[in-house]
């Protein structure tokens, strides 16, 4: 039963993480229809600043606003500079170009910071909490990244639900013609949507790094997970991402700590519950049939 | 429909006024005037010369066959399609290169053919979005959520209510447009159109999908926004035309064909004559259907 509750606790912690970057790919794909592959090296580069900070002497947390300020700025140079001249072309063209930043900006981070493997603090221990007899797989750090992610995406919620510009973020993704005519600078909010999912995605890189050994191409496995996740999710839906990234953290934690070898099963096992829940409900877990059309 | 939009009764608004002192109001230089208008696309030319002028607090109607231009008439109204040749003006100032997002901030409101409301928001979410151009907070404030934000944000909730409520869509407010019957998802189109307060209201075919009562109230809804704001109308329903509009431009393959009050166009040979083919005449249609929509209205 511990062990259960163990490997449950696991998952859980490794599905929020999934959870915050399969949002941030959300963000950008309701937005501008672009799936964004180069979410990844685009949260490793801002985890790497915050390590060079760390290791110039600055706090976690002086590194972490940093990081997640220069993830804000990197998402809109990067949306602006990049992307904007391909939206509205090929659909496959936006694609290729967001290939083509995951491998120049990994190469990037190799160039500016080398690409040994180094090892990235947490600002919270990694001894379980002792529970009666027993230490459980709950640690102080994983209660610290359940909470940023759930902060972060209450923060996102009222953002999209309660303000005005959340609503016209959420007109200019559902009807970019309808809503220039109505007044809505859309270019602005696709910057800025492009700049909250890059903050989001830093967040879910800072997180995972945390008491890990980080190197340039890091977060590839991260990057897949987070697809899987959103994907699961319906790609449309913020909320599907959230479950999505939870139930694939459960079960790939359910793999590894209940198959034999099963922690090298974990990769297929991801890719087995994507074809199985593609099969059943096409559009994700939370497509429906009101969404807009792709 | 429900209770009918009322003029806003601000200084000097109401039509009385404005005669008697035309000087005072803004409205009187609320004009559109386009002078021609020639758009080529390729080696296509959709529109000809075509000159037209909006007059403060009149409503404009643009009919036509089928083909005849009025969709391009408006786009280029509205900035999305650029003239070849030609001049726009507005309150009397020159429209050169205008983009559509800066529509809404010279006082002019669209709506489109069909709804285009945003699916995944509310009514009353769509509404607001209409209200934009009122926002006072700024980027920073608005994003953080400032107390500033927070009470302009409670008012343009207000307004948008409001608006709803001038058409008789309030108790859908919560509701989302994929659910509302068609007439209710126009209605909410028109407040979204109308919260902004334009001082031009461009509307697309506001009657498409109407069944005879909602379209005998539309008109009188628009005769009722006359008062307060001009109207430049695309409509295929001739007796909808007939009965609201102040005066009518006549278009046909892209050309000017006839303008004029209502009972000029009707008596002009060269109108009868673009729509012939057809024994239909305007008088005739009170149906509502006419020569080029054939069965769409219930589309």
């Amino acid at each position: 039963m511990q062990y259960f509750v163990n490997v449950t606790l696991t998952g859980l912690t490794e599905g929020m993480v999934y959870s915050a970057f399969a949002l941030a790919l959300v963000l950008i794909w309701r937005s501008t229809r672009i799936v964004n592959f180069a979410q990844g090296s685009m949260a490793a580069a801002t985890t790497f600043i915050a390590l060079a900070l760390i290791q110039a002497g600055q706090s976690y947390w002086v590194a972490l606003i940093v990081a997640l300020l220069s993830g804000l700025l990197l998402g809109a140079i990067i949306e602006r500079v990049v992307i904007r001249p391909v939206e509205g072309g090929p659909e496959l063209n936006a694609v290729i170009v967001t290939l083509g930043l995951f491998v120049a900006i990994q190469a990037a981070i190799a160039i500016v910071f080398g690409s040994a493997f180094q090892s990235f603090p947490t600002p919270f221990g990694l001894e379980g909490f002792q529970v009666g007899d027993n230490r459980i797989a709950l640690t102080p750090n994983s209660v610290w990244v359940i909470a940023a992610v759930l902060v972060t995406m209450a923060l996102l919620v009222v953002l999209f639900r309660f303000t005005r510009i959340g609503l016209a973020m959420r007109a200019s993704a559902f009807g970019q013609e309808v809503a220039r005519l109505l007044g809505v600078r859309v270019g602005r909010m696709l910057t800025l949507g492009w700049a909250l999912a890059a903050v989001v995605g830093s967040l879910a890189g800072l997180l995972i790094a945390g008491g890990e050994f980080v190197y340039p191409a890091y977060m590839d496995s991260l990057i897949v997970f987070g697809f899987v996740a959103a994907v699961l999710g319906g790609l449309d839906s913020p909320i599907g991402a959230i479950v999505g990234g939870l139930i694939l953290g459960l079960a790939l934690s359910y793999v590894s700590g209940y198959v034999e070898r099963g922690s090298a099963l974990v990769n297929v096992a991801a890719l087995v519950i994507l074809m199985v829940v593609l099969l059943v409900r096409p559009g994700g877990l939370f497509a429906s049939s009101t969404a807009r059309r792709a | 429909m429900g209770p009918l939009a009322q003029p806003t009764p601000t200084a000097g608004s109401t039509a009385i006024d404005r005669t008697a002192a035309p000087d005072t109001d803004r409205a009187p230089s609320a004009s559109l005037e386009m002078t021609g208008i020639t758009v080529a696309f390729g080696g296509v030319i959709a529109l000809s010369e075509v000159s037209l002028v909006v007059e403060p607090g009149q409503v404009h109607g643009l009919i036509g066959p089928n083909g005849a231009g009025k969709t391009t008439l408006f786009n280029v109204a509205c900035g999305i399609v650029r003239p070849t040749a030609g001049e726009m003006t507005w309150r009397g100032q020159p429209l050169r290169r205008l983009k559509p997002h800066q529509l809404a901030g010279l006082g002019i409101a669209r709506t489109l053919q069909g709804v285009g409301l945003f699916p995944g928001m509310t009514v009353l979410e769509n509404v607001m979005i209409g209200a934009h151009r009122h926002a006072r907070a700024g980027f920073g404030s608005a994003l953080f959520a400032l107390p500033r934000s927070d009470r302009d944000e409670r008012e343009l909730r207000a307004r948008a209510m409001t608006a709803l409520s001038d058409l008789g869509a309030q108790q859908h407010a919560g509701r989302y447009p994929g659910g509302l019957p068609y007439p209710v998802q126009k209605r909410v189109a028109l407040a979204r159109a109308l919260v902004s307060a334009p001082d031009l209201l461009l509307l697309d075919e506001p009657a498409s999908g109407l069944a005879e009562d909602e379209m005998h109230d539309l008109g009188e809804l628009i005769r009722t926004l006359s008062g307060r704001m001009s109207v430049l109308l695309v409509e295929h329903h001739m007796d909808l035309v007939m009965r609201v509009c102040d005066r009518i431009t006549v278009l046909d393959s892209g050309r000017q064909i006839a303008a004029g009050t209502p009972a000029e166009v009707q008596a002009d040979p060269a109108v009868t004559e673009a729509y012939l083919g057809d024994e239909v005449t305007a008088e005739e249609d009170a149906a509502g259907t006419t020569p080029t929509d054939g069965g769409r209205h219930h589309g």
